[in-house]
């Protein structure tokens, strides 16, 4: 019974879901619902990196900010419309990527870590510090939604609010990202990522070139958070240089491990999780990074897997065929 | 070119710099030296030790040498916290995956960072320098503040210190020896868990020291932690992790960059010292002076 319910086609029903949230009618729960969808991406283009290859980046926000930057620059200051704009941020964060990853790639551990996070400081200098083209510390305000003129004039699907029209799209963006990312772990070149992971020696040894792999998956991430930080500059009608900040890095790292790094969905059940809760806790206390880190303390050490990893080892045991 | 005087005073302001640098710095690096582990918490307890200072000060004021002992024992408060949380959390982290290690150090920093706004709340708190050294010395046309000369002095003392320790006594070989290999030190009898706890205090005691002495230079504020653990990241990998000297050297370079980038090329200085951090990290990971770990 259980067994046959992991067999449903569950993402599809979450984004069924997830398309009606502006029928309730509420446009807070819209803007959170947006939030949560854009995060998502952000942290599953992370676990591409941290989870399935398992190299732990300490600066994915660089990534996520060039996308937003790029985005918003390309859409605020020349007028390009969304659909151009918004691959534009997953080429740049990818080449970005490309630049970054080549040398990164090349050190391992916490090495690997320091000089990502080095790069996500530089990218981080830049946008605080060049007015004429970031807006410097005031960042850049007043990204413009994209067009929506022509879809009230369509049937069945007018008459709804900008907010809800950006909704719609990013739900659609994301699932396509989603979606993608997903062929790309599964294929054989996603197999080979976790290969890597889990002994990189041996695949040094049957002939795999690792380093290429590697940077291939950090360019394959950058893009996919570039992307993510594009939806983002807009829905948050603002571009700032905090998007690049090494602390955006770690807030992204633990919605990652909080969801779950070993499985695919994981970490945009961390995002989903860690939004729902921060929205919570800040309605009671000021003290949200001090229940932040208590909940960290408490998921470190007692539930390493993460949400998703508790609950698919509590469906293990739920049908495990019984001996007698 | 700006005047020899001008120079001078930058060079000044940037070893001071440096020096503090390095005081959080040693800390951090003698922690992944020993420990492998890479303590985001550094930061905050460098946070603390000024929060602390201010306290005590709070308390006894800074006239007749009270501004030193009040200095001393937040850096006491903040080593024993450290020893407190090493002996009950840290301790079950050493061997797991690193990542883990450091979201957990992050934790710890999140929690403190925030215990410290419950308590000193987000107003700015200073403290007032020391009435023995208020006064300033004019050098080569430029004015340097005793408290500016006595920390450039006291960083030196601290490394040589630190140095001593390490390599002249007993302690400071164990803890030689607990770097390179923590299990044979353990079957030779040496009991390596107080060790590390050892180690952890002194770190902790090292950050403290440095965030009580900056007390009186710059207000002591909430995010003060965030900003400074990136600027430590920055020496000790320069430097190269685990190396005493080798912070030093980070310390005094990254000092010195700022100050003078701030000079030349105003806008970039921040982007000079990053960049310097990659480029070091490309070409010799290990840092400058530092050793290829294993």
């Amino acid at each position: 019974m259980i067994a046959r319910l992991g067999r449903l086609p569950w993402g599809l029903f979450v984004l069924i879901a997830a398309f009606c949230v502006p029928a309730m009618g509420s446009r807070f729960y819209t803007f959170l619902a947006n939030d949560i969808v854009i995060w998502a991406l952000f942290a599953t283009s992370l676990n591409l990196l941290v989870g399935v290859t398992g190299l732990v980046s300490f600066g994915h926000a660089a990534y996520f900010g060039i996308g937003a930057y790029a985005t918003g620059l390309l859409m605020k200051k020349l007028s390009v419309p969304f659909l151009l704009a918004f691959p534009a941020a997953g080429v740049l964060a990818g080449a970005a990527a490309l630049a970054f990853g080549f040398f990164c790639v090349r050190l391992t551990r916490i090495y690997f870590a320091m000089l990502t996070l080095a790069f996500a400081q530089i990218v981080w200098a830049i946008c605080f510090k060049w007015n004429e083209v970031t807006g410097g510390e005031q960042g850049m305000p007043e990204i413009p939604y994209p067009s929506f003129d022509w879809i009230p004039a369509l049937p069945v699907v007018g008459g709804w609010r900008t907010a809800e029209y950006f909704y719609f799209l990013t739900l659609l963006m994301v699932a396509l990202c989603l979606w993608a990312l997903r062929r790309i772990v599964g294929s054989p070149f996603g197999r080979m990522l976790t290969t890597i992971r889990e002994n990189p020696e041996r695949a040094e040894f049957i002939g795999v070139n690792v380093r290429r792999y590697e940077l291939a998956a950090f360019v394959l991430a950058g893009a996919f958070a570039g992307m993510a930080g594009g939806l983002f500059g807009i829905f948050n009608r603002g571009v700032f240089p905090d998007f690049a900040y090494w602390t955006k890095s770690s807030e992204v790292l633990i919605m990652t491990l909080l969801g779950g790094m070993g499985t695919f969905y994981g970490p945009a059940i961390g995002a989903l999780v860690l939004i729902l809760l921060n929205q919570q806790i800040v309605a009671y206390t000021e003290y949200w990074p001090f229940v932040l880190g208590t909940v960290l303390v408490v998921l470190l050490f007692a539930f390493p897997g993460g949400i998703a990893g508790a609950i698919g080892a509590m469906a293990r045991r739920l049908t495990r065929p019984r001996r007698a | 070119m700006p005047d020899l005087s001008f120079v001078f005073a930058q060079s000044v302001s940037g070893l001071t710099a440096a020096m503090f640098l390095f005081l959080i710095a040693s800390g951090l690096s003698l922690i992944f030296g020993v420990l492998r582990v890479l303590n985001f918490a550094h930061g905050t307890f460098y946070m603390l030790g000024a929060y602390a200072a201010y306290q005590f000060v709070q308390w006894t004021g800074v006239g007749g040498g009270m501004f030193w002992v009040a200095a001393l024992g937040a850096a006491g408060a903040v080593a024993l916290l450290g020893g407190i949380v090493e002996r009950l959390l840290f301790r079950h982290l050493y061997a797991k995956e690193e990542l883990y290690q450091l979201l957990f150090t992050y934790a710890l920093a999140l929690i403190l960072s925030d215990a410290a706004k419950m308590i000193w709340g987000t107003q700015q708190k200073s403290v007032s320098r020391p009435p023995e050294l208020t006064g300033a010395l004019s050098l080569f046309g430029a004015t340097v503040p005793h408290y500016n000369l006595f920390i450039i002095l006291l960083g030196p003392a601290i490394a040589l210190t630190v140095w001593f320790v390490l390599q002249r006594t007993r302690v400071g070989r164990f803890i030689r020896a607990a770097a390179l290999d923590r299990e044979t030190l353990g079957a030779l009898g040496v009991n390596v868990d107080a060790l590390y706890t050892w180690v952890f205090v002194i770190a902790s005691f090292l950050g403290g020291l440095g965030g009580a002495l900056i007390s009186p230079m710059r207000a002591t504020v909430p995010g003060m932690d965030t900003e400074v653990i990136v600027e430590a990241f920055v020496v000790v990998v320069i430097g190269g992790l685990g190396s005493l000297w080798g912070t030093f050297l980070g310390a005094v370079i990254y000092g010195q960059v700022l100050s003078f980038g701030i000079l030349f090329f105003p806008r970039f200085s921040i982007f000079a010292v990053f960049a310097l951090m990659a480029g070091v990290l490309i070409v010799r990971p290990w840092g400058l002076a530092g050793r290829p770990l294993k």
